[in-house]
């Protein structure tokens, strides 16, 4: 077993991941017409929302429950209910997220007791549906917190009613760039089907005369109801364990069948994305899809004699990484260094299936940090990175150019808009691999060689 | 006319903490606790104490509690070092499940032990976090034992975030400051020395004022704290004078060290040119020695000869914009009020998150009529009054800027990310520039306001 628990070490040294909470508020903003509130002291929210507005480029609105020293002692029901009243006022939601927070739930705080008793009471009035999700920091890592919402909204919003030919796709955290071409897929594909999260538009909101506090878009609750009835669920989601996996909760309880895909970035999980689709539909793959298929073995064949020097390292959520995985090994750019901040479900195994082959070893590290991830490149001959901007002094100390892709991207405009996913997608991200590869190449290789074979080079030219 | 009212807003918890000038008389309410549910922007205790310790250069900042508050605070600050680097690092004890159950404080044992042997620092500064404060781990008892066995400060930093807020953290980072400079005997003065406080070396600012104070011929013992070290921070009590420009962070800092210490304390302010030449004026008078006086007139001269023009050039330019303010403290908002005034731009709403009832008398005064004067705003309230008052521009934090770009408006980031200084003569172009740069580019005139 290569998949190390590196963590012989106590402490944290330059994180992999954030927070149980930050993930669970993502799924929220792609509800449409939804708000969150986090149960806990003002800071966390604050903080979460600063992270996110940096990456997006969006304004983030979450609201806290504020809880002081008081509340901490006496407890701090009352202020959720509060938040609650006060955020209704303010944004008139349809659906509203209480997610909790490590100081919440240390005290004792019972989120979904104080929300079904506020539902109840409040009965007589519009009151938004209440999705509460517990998600202590602690718990778990961004990643987890993401699917733990889309289970809790699932579990709570869903309720069947009447059969439908409609077919539910749920995605894993991704950009909303993303979201938006697996939707043009679906369109393509002619799918009538229901996308969770949508953050097509909401965290990548077009400029309008008038500004909206929620902006508009993101799946409607109506749609999100009536998943439980779908044909069948398509989820981004295999490295999930099951208690985290929406699709797996729609199959259990209402026996809507589930398609487990790896996110469609490179050609066969593309291909495997477009075979479902057409089993499901009965419909044609049409020609423009076609034709980016043919663009991108193309691609592929053109650059693959570049990527064959890549040595990668890889981090970010588990999915993600999977699917980048993927990408490489079909490139035949080693997959040297494999790494996540999360501590739980089938990566590993996943990725120790998908590497068997390689000629390299690949080393898959969980639960890890950037500690770790720098020290093992370090020694490796590592000369890519690609993940978050968190991986930013891999650049800085090691001289590993990175490719920015994932969450969060602080240090760079666009996060929102890294197209990376479907065929044309995996071309653009597979090209940026690279001319990554190539760019470096270019600013050293003349050094280089006069280095490795000019025999009269003066001695003090050596480096 | 009733538009500007604030009256008719939601919340009727909020009313008190928004004021419009001429309008209403009462003062603001502030350094209250945020309302739930209204999406404050403020942030904890932690952030507060953080933003105050972490320049300081060669400290191991270890963040006790889960893993969150130890992400969301790393490396995202511009402050700049000229030695170590080791303050860029994130370090926490990134606490489960079981350590919730069972406490923290064996993990956090071990950390600190791990950390000593790998980075050898001579200060270690531990911070709570929220959870730490329920848990109950004694994290004095742990930092004084590991300070005994490592034979380097160990500092408990009590920052555990429902305690209070950002300012609240600002005195906690100064009672460790305390701390740290803290000498058993009597120390000497030194003539022309000394601290120079609430400066964060953001972009280089305290290189650049240091700079200034050289030529007039006065040393800077250290900065509170940009590129501070353990060494530098250490030599404080020596000074004869403290400065302060972010009295917001620092001015318990300069009282506390009046009375341990008997330094006398100047409130100065390095932003924009009217104060930083008034500010270098006031230094030079202090030590009342001519030849300090000379140097510094001279100084003023050549600076000014060289950043006048330039500020008057986009004077021109900026004339009658309007700008809204949304900082963290009292401070920062009454410079930048005096800032939009030197290129000639009006302030229609002034914001913070923590400012002080004498800083909102401050800024109550500077203002003309009918501007809204808020604490603690929320989105909503600053979409509403940004529109209202026909603001051009809001200078904010990184939450902000987003909001302020849907709505149209130019921003200027005034927030610890930024990379260029906006201190001293230098600093006062660059953010005249800044202003220029957002408010006059072309692209606002796509959007057809
Ligand atoms: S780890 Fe816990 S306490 Fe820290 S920011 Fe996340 S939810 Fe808040
Ligand atoms: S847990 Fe407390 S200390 Fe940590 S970010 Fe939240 S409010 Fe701040």
């Amino acid at each position: 077993m290569n998949a190390q628990k590196d963590r012989v070490r106590n402490v944290n040294e330059n994180p992999c991941n954030m927070c149980m909470p930050l993930g669970a508020i993502v799924p929220f903003k792609g509800i449409e017409n939804a708000m969150v509130i986090i149960h806990g002291s003002q800071g966390c929210a604050t903080y979460m929302r600063r992270h996110m507005a940096e990456h997006f480029n969006e304004p983030i609105d979450v609201a806290s429950s504020s809880i002081t020293e008081k509340g901490t002692i006496y407890g701090g029901e009352a202020n959720l209910r509060q938040g609650l009243d006060n955020l209704i006022r303010l944004y008139n939601p349809r659906v509203v997220g209480i997610l909790s927070t490590c100081l919440a739930e240390t005290i004792g705080e019972d989120i979904v007791g104080t929300a079904s008793v506020y539902q109840q009471e409040k009965g007589h009035s519009p009151v938004p549906r209440l999705v509460p999700v517990p998600t202590p920091g602690y718990g778990g890592s961004h990643a987890e917190g993401y699917f733990k919402a889309l289970v809790s909204i699932v579990a709570t919003l869903c309720r069947k009613t009447r059969k439908h030919d409609g077919i539910n796709v749920i995605v894993p955290h991704i950009s909303p760039a993303d979201v938006r071409e697996i939707r043009r897929i679906l369109e393509l594909m002619k799918v009538n089907y229901t996308l969770l999260p949508d953050i097509a538009d909401t965290l990548d909101s077009p400029y309008t005369k008038v500004y909206k506090k929620i902006p508009a878009g993101g799946t409607p609750l109506e749609a999100i109801e009536a998943m439980a009835d779908a044909r069948a669920t398509i989820q981004f989601g295999e490295t999930m364990d099951d208690d985290l996996s929406p699709g797996n909760y729609l199959e259990s309880k209402y026996g809507v069948p589930l398609h487990n895909l790896p996110l469609p970035i490179g050609i066969e999980a593309c291909d495997r994305f477009l075979a479902l689709l057409q089993t499901l539909t009965l419909n044609p793959v049409p020609e423009v899809l076609q034709k980016e298929r043919g663009r991108l073995l193309d691609a592929m064949v053109d650059s693959h004699k570049y990527n064959r020097e890549g040595h990668a390292a890889v981090f970010g959520e588990p999915e993600t990484v999977y699917a980048i995985s993927r990408l490489l090994v079909e490139n035949g750019i080693a997959p040297a260094i494999l790494a996540t901040g999360s501590a739980k479900g089938h990566l590993p195994y996943l990725l120790q299936q998908l590497t068997a082959e390689c000629d390299e070893k690949a080393l898959i590290m969980m639960d890890s940090d950037f500690a770790d991830i720098r020290r093992h490149c370090a020694g490796k001959g590592i000369n890519l990175a690609i993940g978050s901007s968190d991986g930013r002094l891999l650049t800085e100390r090691e001289g590993i150019p990175l490719v920015r892709l994932g969450f969060p991207i602080h240090d760079r405009i666009g996060g929102q808009r890294i197209l990376s996913l479907g065929y044309t997608g995996t071309i653009m991200l597979l090209d940026q691999i690279t001319n990554t590869l190539l760019a470096a190449k270019y600013s050293h290789y003349r050094q280089d060689l006069y280095q490795r074979f000019y025999p009269d080079r003066p001695s003090s030219m050596e480096q | 006319m009733a538009m500007n009212q604030p009256d008719n807003f939601d919340i009727q918890e909020r009313q008190k903490s928004i004021r419009t000038k001429g309008r209403q008389s009462q003062p603001i309410n502030c350094q209250a606790d945020s309302i739930a549910g209204c999406v404050s922007q403020r942030a904890c205790v932690y952030c507060g104490a953080r933003v105050v310790l972490n320049p300081v250069t060669d400290a191991v900042h270890l963040v006790h509690g889960p893993i969150g508050c130890a992400s969301y605070t790393w490396d995202i600050r511009g402050s700049l070092s000229s030695g170590s680097d080791l303050f860029r690092y994130s370090f926490s004890t990134d606490l489960r499940e079981e350590d919730i159950i069972f406490g923290g404080e064996r993990k956090l044992t071990r950390c600190i032990d791990e950390l000593a042997e790998r980075y050898h620092p001579q200060v270690m500064l531990v911070y709570s976090t929220c959870i730490v404060g329920v848990i109950g781990d004694d994290l004095e008892a742990i930092c004084r034992k590991a300070s005994l066995q490592h034979g380097i400060k160990v500092i408990p930093v009590q920052s555990s975030g429902f305690s209070g807020n950002k300012s609240d953290g600002y005195r906690v980072a100064c009672e460790v400051l305390l701390r740290m400079i803290a000498t058993p005997e009597d120390v000497p003065r030194q003539a022309h020395h000394l601290n120079y406080l609430g400066d964060f070396n953001l972009a280089g600012e305290a290189w650049i004022i240091r700079g200034y104070l050289q030529e007039m011929g006065i040393h800077v013992n250290v900065a509170f704290t940009g590129d501070s070290s353990y060494e530098t921070l250490r030599t404080a009590p020596t000074a004869s004078l403290n400065i302060i420009q972010c009295a917001g962070s620092m001015g318990y800092m300069a009282k506390r060290m009046q009375e341990i210490y008997g330094i006398p304390f100047l409130n100065i302010s390095f932003l924009g040119l009217e104060d930083t030449v008034e500010s270098l004026r006031r230094i030079s008078a202090f030590f009342g020695d001519p030849l300090i006086a000379s140097r510094t007139e001279a100084l003023i001269q050549r600076e000014m000869a060289i950043y006048g023009p330039t500020i008057q050039n986009y004077r021109r330019r900026l004339q009658g914009k309007k700008a809204a303010i949304f900082v963290g403290g009292g401070f920062k908002a009454i410079s930048l009020i005096k800032q939009f005034r030197e290129l000639g731009m009006e302030v229609v709403m002034v914001g913070t998150q923590t400012g002080q009832p004498e800083e909102y008398d401050t800024i109550h005064q500077l203002v003309s009529d009918g501007t809204v004067v808020l604490d603690d705003a929320n989105p909503s309230e600053l979409e509403r009054f940004m529109l209202e008052q026909g603001a051009d521009l809001l200078v904010g934090g990184v939450k902000e800027r987003p909001l302020a770009f849907k709505l149209g408006r130019a921003f200027i980031d005034h927030n610890h990310e930024r990379k260029h200084p906006l201190s001293g003569f230098t600093g006062a172009a660059n953010f005249a520039r800044e202003v220029e740069e957002t408010v006059c580019s072309p692209v606002w005139k796509y959007l057809d306001k």
